[in-house]
């Protein structure tokens, strides 16, 4: 694929102590996030904890009730959006239906006053760099979701913006473009250096494309993260449920030793102090055997392909989620007695349910 | 057989529209093509030359003005409130208000928007009796009212309305995002209505004031009920050609005048056809 793109450097972003509310909803309290030059940021929450509200407000298409936006050196909180310099990604296709891909890819350098050959140019440079250089002179109409959102991204970037803004870009395509266009994004957005900011509800969609995620809820970040740390050592309960798959274990905690499942583990950081609680344990955290005079039975075992699924009713009646590869899981079947056991050294502890 | 049937069966459903559509469009035209080629049961192009008549070629002439005009004061006035509605909140209740009061005035043409008129403006009228015993002023004048300008004044009373109800829907069609893309990108409100949101409505603001000029040119009960002397427009001057004593022997003029006013129409619809296709292809 040739790509001309110009070597560049992101800035750093900051957001200090934004606030947004409207009427009595609290959209965003005081909310503090720093971006380093070049990083892709991914926020990510429930509907309705903020992120889309936090980005509007970087783009310039909201304004917050307090606090500031800074980009490199630049107070960029009241300035209006089309003095921003950035480029952005929307949700839905924003392509405008009456030019053609070029031409929407050269917009806003027509607008900067760019001549007319080397907006041209760089159009096609920017087609290319999402593949889609023979797609020149097609209307958006005749181009499918996921061709439809690489030329907003190459419109995005062909303006070469200091901040690039993505807006659940994916979410109105099926899976598999889906997928494709997020590694595609990754890709380009690495080429390109500059610095990003990607808000989604899809932990995958995050956990895949960030250098490092924040989780949102109710208008503030619980914990922001390399996808690794979040996935293995959540902040908080919020957290540690939101992203990927988690169980709820009965257990009881004392001196900072968690009794869970037959076994004595240690409590991490922000876990309840005391008391009877819940472990949050993720299914590959825990084993299952089949075993005479087991405690749990097997309710339903799910072959995913690489792994499978076990799904496990405990004497309490509650049901956990366990994960197996194919040895252990080939001699599970439904019904079955097991042993339910857990792999962690540790456990973050929540409140009980 | 049965598949074939099955098939026909939804064609059914188009049976009783296409029987509308016979007996008042299809029939009624070859009636006037028909009649207007046609002199005392004979083949004849005497109907067709009279067209060349002056006082015919006038009203054409002053419909074609009366059209016109009336159809670009309800664009650009129409679309104007309409850009002001949908501006402000899409379920508010000025909205709901403007497009129900819209939709009344849009239909009010006729005798009562005559009188109405005649009413206000005419000789002893309410208002150029105001204005004549207050302010020392004279609105009626030479009777401008009974002549083109008064046409084009209260035909105007509906061709705003019916504008901003038929051009509505393609100004809730403006997405935000494209707003939103164009201002992310650098774009001023000026530049993003040239670039993006004039471009985008053009088609249909054109369709929409093609819409006005045969509203406006097929009109007959406003001006027939607000003009009683003369024929200064063309839907006046068939009601003269099938009504008048004046013109005996020439009765299928009006044929041939009903003729002359879908030979426009068609021209004008043939003219924004090629228009928006050279302007729109991505509506393709």
């Amino acid at each position: 694929m040739a790509t001309a793109v110009t070597e560049r450097t992101g800035l750093e972003v900051r957001l200090e102590g934004l606030s947004r509310h409207f009427g009595d909803v609290r959209a965003l309290d005081n909310l503090d996030l720093t971006l380093h030059p070049g990083e892709l940021v991914a926020l990510l929450g429930p509907s309705g904890c903020g992120k889309t509200t936090a980005l509007r407000l970087v783009a310039g298409l909201d304004e917050p009730d307090a606090g500031r936006i800074l980009v490199g050196d630049r107070d960029v909180t009241h300035m209006p959006a089309n003095k921003r310099d950035m480029g952005m990604v929307f949700q839905s296709y924003s392509l405008f239906p009456h030019l053609t891909t070029q031409e929407n890819v050269a917009f806003g350098l027509k607008l900067r006053g760019t001549d007319r050959g080397a907006r041209e140019k760089r159009a096609k440079e920017m087609l290319e760099l999402v593949g889609l250089g023979h797609q020149a002179n097609r209307y958006a109409n005749q181009l499918s979701g996921g061709q439809q959102q690489r030329v907003a991204l190459a419109r995005a970037l062909a303006i070469e913006p200091s901040v690039l803004l993505l807006d659940e870009p994916l979410s109105a395509l099926d899976a598999k473009v889906r997928a494709q266009l997020r590694d595609e994004i990754r890709r380009v957005q690495l080429e390109v250096g500059t610095t990003a900011l990607f808000v989604t509800h899809d932990q995958e969609e995050a956990l895949a494309v960030a250098d490092r995620v924040g989780v949102m809820n109710k208008g503030k970040i619980e914990q922001l993260a390399e996808p690794e740390t979040l996935y293995n050592q959540p902040a908080s309960h919020f957290v540690a449920e939101f992203v990927g798959l988690m169980n709820r274990v009965p257990c009881h905690v004392a001196d900072g030793r968690v009794e869970v499942l037959g076994a004595t583990l240690g409590a991490r950081e922000g876990s309840l102090p005391s008391g009877p609680g819940d472990a949050l344990v993720r299914p590959e955290q825990l084993e299952v055997a089949a075993a005479e005079g087991g405690s749990g039975r097997v309710i339903t075992v799910s072959f995913l392909g690489s792994i499978t699924r076990v799904r496990v009713r405990m004497p309490n009646g509650s049901e956990l989620l366990a994960q197996a590869s194919g040895a252990e899981a080939a001699r599970l079947a439904a019904d079955q007695v097991v042993t339910v056991s857990i792999t962690a050294a540790d456990v973050l502890v929540a409140p009980a349910d | 057989m049965k598949t074939r049937a099955r098939r026909l069966l939804p064609t059914l459903g188009l049976v009783p529209f296409l029987g509308y559509l016979t007996v008042f469009l299809f029939i009624p035209t070859i009636i006037i093509v028909v009649g207007a080629f046609t002199d005392h049961g004979r083949a004849s192009l005497t109907n067709i030359q009279g067209l060349a008549n002056p006082t015919v070629w006038q009203a054409l002439k002053q419909s074609l003005i009366l059209s016109a005009s009336t159809a670009a004061i309800g664009a650009v006035f129409g679309s104007l409130l309409a850009y002001a509605l949908v501006s402000g909140n899409p379920s508010g209740l000025a909205r709901r208000a403007a497009t129900s009061v819209c939709g009344v005035l849009a239909q009010f043409g006729g005798v009562m928007l005559a009188f109405a008129f005649i009413a206000t403006l005419s000789y002893s009228g309410s208002l150029t009796d105001l204005l004549r015993d207050h302010a020392g002023i004279d609105i009626f004048g030479s009777g401008w009212l009974f002549a083109l300008p008064g046409l084009i004044l209260v035909y105007s009373y509906f061709q705003i309305p019916l504008m901003v109800i038929v051009f509505l829907p393609a100004l809730d069609g403006i997405r935000v995002q494209w707003r939103e893309a164009a201002e992310n990108l650098g774009a001023t409100t000026w530049q993003f209505w040239r670039h993006v949101g004039g471009p985008l409505l053009f088609p249909a603001f054109l369709g929409s004031a093609l819409l006005l000029f045969a509203n406006a040119f097929a009109s007959y009960a406003t001006a027939a009920a607000l003009v009683s002397q003369g024929n200064p427009i063309t839907p006046l001057y068939i009601r003269a050609a099938l009504t008048s004593e004046i013109i005996l022997g020439r009765q299928n003029l009006a044929y041939a005048l009903a003729l002359e006013m879908i030979v426009v129409v068609a021209i004008v619809m043939a003219a924004y056809a090629l228009l928006v296709r050279r302007t729109s292809k991505w509506l393709s």
